[in-house]
């Protein structure tokens, strides 16, 4: 498979390094190290839905232009947000030669986009390239008695063109924490809305969707909610502390963490280089060193 | 000189002939303009005569310097050599130099979509929007990097579409990135040095006794480039 060209998006430098520095071991450690497009731009967002509005669609085309500069036809990204953003993008631009012709035209003296670039989430190159067999094989530390809540949110799995599963019940994340031997609980809000970006200007309306999902969680006997996106992340870290003050049992020991910060644990990574809530939910594994 | 080349070009929508191969200011001078702003070092450097200009039979605008570029035939021009762009006040010493700093002072920096208008309106070819970007993401080495050759012109933000003061932005980025992340350079501190032991105070001295026709006569002599001497 070789190595994948990697687009990190803004939050991904910012306040969830850790999803990425987890991700670059991860694959590492798999034989595809990510390698980062030299050039990128803000992948947009959120996704334009005005028809007729392509000024929108300039930031993340300029990415696949990067990324065919690059030599690629594929970015894999890390974000859900970016990964629906972008993948909506490249459906919709590469399909329709009149808006690429449009957008190009706008770009003028710059080189073309020729409308072959796609958009993988790392969690679909997991399972459709890497397998979970080689998860498996590959890990270890085993994460055996760990419980898990995978949570995919919207915008990994809605809507259904660029859905990285089934938009109803998604299967790919607790798929992968399974490999390295973690325990999956069902929940039913795994892939509830957390509240996005209300969280800025209506805080109680996200904290109330995003804590409706850790109750889920927590009922279900979860030590951890698992996330693919930044702000997920960001809602329920909020919601933890939001119902921990409001004496909401149970919730305080939860951890909220990313699935690639629980895979590059299971893949080996330093103790020094786990945060300290992966340390913690390492603690409730059955002891297994040396395998799963 | 009778049998100078001219050549007709168009400032402020006027025609004018004006010699061939010369600057823009230069030509703007030879039609009649005298300038008390909108020119400075006359080299390139300082940023202070940025200029539009429109080919003949082009729809698209070109942004230049006008002390660098040559005037061509059929160029319509205008002088904006200033921008009326607000800089935030920050004292540097009290900023904390985190990946939200610049937002915090510039958060119209987020509404960038990436057109890239601002480098192509950029006279020095800096990659202004992705150094735009870079703020976005709180990456002020990359940001100072990126905007090193910046004149602060202020042609990108002339240009933006979202109101982004980019050469703003910039030069808060290079400060925080040169008290926070840089070692101070071994010629700055001996010059610093040279000036607190009072090295330059004489030369001031004299220029502040000075009176009006004396330093006319002063700053008509001075010596702005030395000559290269060929070896």
């Amino acid at each position: 498979m070789g190595t994948l060209t990697y687009f990190p998006g803004c939050s991904l430098k910012d306040n969830a390094k850790r999803f990425e520095d987890a991700a670059f071991f991860v694959m590492e450690q798999l034989g595809s190290p990510l390698l980062e497009l030299e050039k990128w731009t803000c992948c947009g967002t959120v996704y334009s839905l005005t028809s007729d509005d392509l000024m929108h669609q300039i930031a993340p085309v300029r990415n696949f232009v990067r990324a065919q500069q690059a030599g690629s036809d594929e970015i894999v990204a890390l974000c859900a947000m970016c990964y629906n953003t972008l993948a909506r993008t490249s459906q919709r631009i590469n399909a329709d030669e009149e808006e690429r012709t449009k957008i190009n035209a706008f770009m003028n003296k710059e080189p073309d986009y020729e409308g072959s670039v796609r958009v993988r989430h790392l969690l679909q190159v997991l399972r459709d390239n890497v397998g979970w067999a080689t998860l498996t094989d590959k890990a270890v530390r085993s994460l055996e008695g760990l419980k898990v809540a995978a949570y995919y949110g919207c915008t990994l799995v809605r809507p259904d063109e660029v859905g990285i599963d089934d938009m109803e019940h998604p299967v790919v994340m607790a798929d992968a924490l399974e490999a390295v031997g973690a325990e999956p609980v069902t929940f039913p809000f795994e892939a509830e809305c957390c509240g996005t970006y209300q969280i800025v200007d209506e805080p109680h309306l996200a904290l109330e969707q995003s804590g409706r999902i850790l109750r889920s969680a927590v009922r279900a006997g979860a030590h951890a909610i698992v996330t693919a996106c930044p702000l997920c992340q960001h809602n329920l870290e909020q919601a933890v502390g939001a119902l921990s003050e409001g004496g909401v049992e149970g919730i305080k020991n939860i951890q909220v963490v990313y699935f690639t910060e629980l895979l590059a644990a299971a893949l080996g990574a330093d103790e020094g280089n786990l945060t300290p809530a992966v340390r913690d939910l390492l603690a409730a594994c059955v002891p297994a060193e040396g395998g799963v | 000189m009778a049998d100078e080349k001219l050549t007709q070009i168009y400032i402020m929508g006027k025609a004018y002939d004006v010699p061939v191969g010369v600057t823009i200011m230069d030509a703007m001078e030879y039609a009649g303009y005298r300038f008390i702003r909108g020119a400075g070092c006359r080299s390139g450097f300082c940023g202070a005569c940025g200029t539009v200009y429109r080919r003949e039979g082009e729809y698209r605008l070109e942004f230049v310097l006008a002390c660098q570029e040559m005037v061509e035939e059929g160029m319509h021009l205008t002088q904006l050599p200033f921008t009326p762009a607000p800089r935030s006040d920050y004292t540097l010493s009290e900023l904390d130099p985190s990946e939200n700093v610049l937002l915090q002072h510039y958060p119209e920096v987020a509404r960038c979509v990436s057109c890239n208008t601002c480098t192509k309106a950029c006279p020095q070819e800096i990659e202004v929007m992705d150094y735009v970007q870079a703020a976005l993401r709180g990456d002020l080495e990359r940001v100072a990097e990126l905007s090193f050759d910046c004149i602060s012109c202020g042609l990108c933000a002339m240009r933006c579409p979202a109101d982004i003061k980019h050469y703003h932005v910039a030069q808060m980025a290079r400060r925080l990135h040169s008290v926070s992340d840089s070692p101070i350079p071994e010629h700055l501190k001996t010059r610093m040095g040279e000036l607190e032991s009072g090295a330059f105070r004489v030369e001031l001295d004299e220029l502040v006794s000075m009176d009006l026709d004396g330093l006319k006569a002063k700053y008509a002599k001075r010596v702005i480039e030395k000559e290269e001497v060929a070896t």
